[in-house]
């Protein structure tokens, strides 16, 4: 399909464009991410994951979809793993978040971080901050044991490297040792 | 996305002062920020409401459940009084989106979810739900995930959820507050057909909000299941899904709720296909026959005429799942 015939297509049933609106103040906040209290006044538009990236620098999480079909930005917001891109970071106030540079260090990786390197749940890496903020996660959710549970919960992650078996051996791994 | 001007809720009343026409209330986000980012919803005004007290599960006042419109599809999920007495619901809910976003969405967001038809998703292609009057590129264009009932000339998007499947075949009451004041809205009567006006789907008037979700007392000795068919095992919407609450004595099926999920423009329930089941003899030639009534004389399109037998036998399988012996 060329873009020429898709630019046109659009044109011919494009509405009005809606008059401006003005540029609203900026929003303060307070929350914790990583341990660190932070405070910033943001513009209300801004994701809790652009925020994270373009804001505070933390590049680990990253942009996939942008719409909550990818999970390559899954974040903890108070414990619990959520899809960074779908929530303004205003809606954070208080809120305490963990990115993937809070969960561990290179000096101390977290469980399941150490446990994507010794299986190999990976490959080209992308996914990889967002496969490991969500299996960790898990590891305090009700799973059944087998690996068809963890797979059934770790769906909202996707791999286009197809790492998954190795995903899931590392999900296993953490939790078998308990 | 647009500018739009945002604030916190301290109080129900608070949010309400602020809302109506072009403001939105954001809990979960999970609709509404997919939504803005695309240009679909462009609100002028954002309602954070998620410090309002509306989490709480526990039990209703008049007996049965009530569900904060706040709790979290995954606390819902999982709550010990869900699993208990309303295990389709906690089935319906783990079968739809992923861990990340169920821990997100909300009870009241997901009644309100919007459709996924492609074309209301993109601004530039003809929708009389997102623009009324510009037509819908869904008749004779990609439709295989959009409805076969309930559907009009104007508009045939499939309404997305699992939950209000499920809470159609619990037979819920939603309770709405306003400026005009506090009111309670039967399930089946929640969700508006697309008509001549598929911009309107549900009741909820500008500025309204809703409060809770209550179940009636469970049927004592009632068995139920939540069968969801689609294109992959998870993390997709529905092409055809059956909730069915079922009481069954001796062979004989007494009390049978059922609603059916992907198929329809709304959460899709026929009470004579329940009337038809309703104290006989179980037999797999009366479930095809309640099947038969929900789908005779549907209208599909070439691209999702497949759900016709795909809907027929997915209600024929939950059924046999629900009454079969233990």
């Amino acid at each position: 399909m060329s873009g020429q015939a898709l630019v046109s297509a659009s044109a011919a049933v494009a509405t009005e464009a809606p008059p401006a609106r003005p540029a609203p103040p900026g929003i303060d906040i307070v929350f914790t991410v990583n341990g660190k209290r932070v405070e910033a006044t943001l513009d209300p538009r801004a994701t809790l994951l652009d925020t994270l990236r373009e804001t505070l620098d933390l590049t680990g999480t990253k942009k996939g979809c942008d719409h909550g079909q990818c999970g390559a930005c899954t974040v903890h917001v108070n414990g619990r793993r959520v899809n960074a891109c779908l929530s303004f970071a205003v809606m954070h106030d208080g809120d305490t978040i963990t990115t993937i540079e809070g969960l561990g260090t290179p000096e101390h990786l977290h469980p399941m971080q150490a446990a994507f390197v010794a299986q190999d749940g990976y490959q080209c890496g992308y996914c990889t901050p967002g496969q490991i903020m969500s299996a960790a996660a898990l590891l305090s959710e009700p799973c059944g044991p087998a690996n068809a549970d963890v797979a059934e919960l770790m769906s909202g992650n996707i791999c286009r490297c197809g790492a998954y078996q190795n995903i899931v051996a590392a999900v296993q791994s953490v939790r078998q040792r308990g | 996305m647009n500018f739009f001007s945002f604030s916190r809720a301290a109080s129900v009343a608070d949010a309400l002062r602020d809302a109506g026409a072009g403001a939105k209330f954001v809990a979960g986000g999970t609709t509404l920020v997919d939504l803005m980012k695309l240009d679909v919803e462009t609100p002028a005004v954002v309602i954070d409401i998620n410090r309002l007290p509306l989490a709480e599960v526990g039990p209703a006042p008049e007996g049965g459940l009530r569900i904060g419109a706040l709790a979290r599809n995954s606390d819902v999920a999982h709550h010990p009084a869900v699993v208990r007495d309303y295990p389709v619901l906690a089935e319906a809910l783990l079968s739809g989106a992923s861990a990340q976003l169920r821990n997100m969405a909300t009870t009241g967001g997901n009644l309100v979810q919007r459709t996924r038809c492609v074309y209301f998703r993109d601004t530039a292609s003809a929708c009389n739900k997102r623009v009324p009057g510009s037509g819908c590129a869904a008749i004779g264009g990609y439709n295989r995930n959009l409805a076969i009932v309930g559907t009009s000339e104007h508009c045939i998007a499939s309404h997305p959820s699992d939950q209000n499947v499920a809470l159609t075949a619990l037979e819920a009451t939603v309770q709405i507050t306003g400026a005009r004041g506090d009111r309670s809205v039967p399930i089946g009567e929640f969700y508006l057909l697309p008509g001549d006006t598929p911009e309107r789907e549900t009741v909820l008037e500008p500025g309204e909000m809703i409060t809770s979700v209550t179940l009636p007392p469970p049927a004592p000795g009632a068995r139920s299941t939540y069968l969801k068919l689609r294109d992959r095992a998870s993390y997709e919407f529905a092409l055809a899904s059956a909730a069915v609450v079922a009481t069954v004595t001796n062979g004989t099926l007494e009390r049978v709720r059922i609603a059916m999920g992907g198929i329809g423009t709304k959460p899709w329930r026929n009470r004579d296909a329940e009337l038809a089941l309703e104290g006989k003899r179980v037999s797999a030639e009366r479930f095809a026959a309640a099947a038969q009534i929900i789908l005779s004389g549907v209208k599909p399109q070439p691209g999702n005429a497949f759900k016709v037998e795909l809907g027929k036998r997915c209600l024929v399988h939950a059924l046999k799942l629900v009454t079969a012996e233990a």
